[in-house]
């Protein structure tokens, strides 16, 4: 299975989720944002950071660089999108998750593992999970508040697009809300960063599950063996 | 050439917490008239038309794609010139 860590002006978790794919043994490659061509890859990380500056809004620009229309055409293609953090500002601002992420209810920048729920078991990033296991996974963000109106939340609910929820809501975000997926099930995004959560070294591994179920998930589609 | 003015504010009914803790500031050292404060951006643009339906529809569509995501914020915009 071939990973792509997309790479944006400003991104820099791009490190750590290579080294989380390293860890799990699966190929993967860094893809700069200029890229026009993604089909030599199975899933796609976009990693957290600051891209472009954050300027005018996080994710506001990234949106429009030239791999973006990459990205939707291999969300279209029914392949794995991960989106972390900044990822997932940028996959909102697309259009391909529903919401937009705002500042942070208490307007600090909050940096500290969280304790999150996995309400949602069955997406191809999630399924080595339980459902309502509790696993433990840090945040870093300034704005990571979900908002989506009622109606969008309501739809949200019904298709069981929620993902992951907070424990203890760290930022106001409505229903708690840490992660999302598209109706297909096939994109995701999420505050937290579980590529920080990989080894316990880091003070928690329970993010690997989320790249184990990736690659699990792509095995069943390609009926491909398993290794490990 | 014209020149617009476009204010991208977050939309009634969604927090906006930056300008609630200015306004507990402006509580805070007397201000206790403030009922309500909301921030938000300031943009100053010169068009090269002179055409200003031609601008104000462009225009409108520089704020739908980019200045405002209007999931969460409210534009509005003036032309001058």
């Amino acid at each position: 299975m071939k990973f792509a860590v997309l790479v944006f002006p400003g991104s820099n978790c791009d490190i750590d989720c290579y080294k989380a794919v390293e860890e799990i043994g699966e190929s993967v490659d860094y893809v700069w944002h200029t890229a026009t061509d993604l089909s030599a890859y199975d899933c796609i990380l976009v990693p957290g950071g600051f891209s472009y500056g954050d300027y005018l809004r996080c994710g506001a620009i990234s949106r429009f660089a030239p791999v973006m229309a990459e990205v939707a055409k291999a969300a279209e293609q029914g392949k794995f999108i991960l989106g972390i953090c900044n990822g997932f500002q940028i996959l909102t601002e697309a259009g391909l998750l529903p919401g937009a992420l705002r500042r942070n209810e208490s307007m600090k920048f909050r940096c500290h593992d969280t304790v999150l729920k996995v309400v949602n078991n069955e997406t191809p990033f999630t399924r080595e999970y339980a459902k309502n296991e509790e696993v433990i996974i840090p945040i870093a963000h300034g704005e990571g508040n979900y908002y989506c109106d009622e109606e969008t939340l309501e739809a949200l609910r019904l298709n069981n697009q929620i993902v992951f929820t907070y424990g203890d809501n760290p930022n106001g975000s409505i229903a708690d809300i840490a992660g999302i997926c598209n109706e297909r099930g096939n994109v995701i995004g999420m505050m937290p960063h579980p590529e920080r959560a990989v080894n316990t070294l880091f003070g928690s591994e329970d993010g690997k599950r989320m790249f184990t179920s990736i690659l699990k998930s792509w095995r069943d589609s390609h009926d491909t063996a398993s290794i490990s | 050439m014209i020149k617009a003015t476009v204010y991208v504010t977050v939309k009634k009914g969604v927090l906006d917490p930056q300008g609630v803790a200015v306004q507990g500031a402006l509580h805070s050292i007397g201000f206790q008239e403030v009922e309500s404060l909301r921030i938000g951006k300031y943009m100053e643009l010169t068009l090269d038309t002179n055409d200003r339906a031609e601008a104000e529809e462009r225009l409108k569509a520089m704020c739908e794609k980019l200045l405002a995501n209007t999931v969460v914020e409210d534009y509005r915009y003036e032309l001058e010139g």
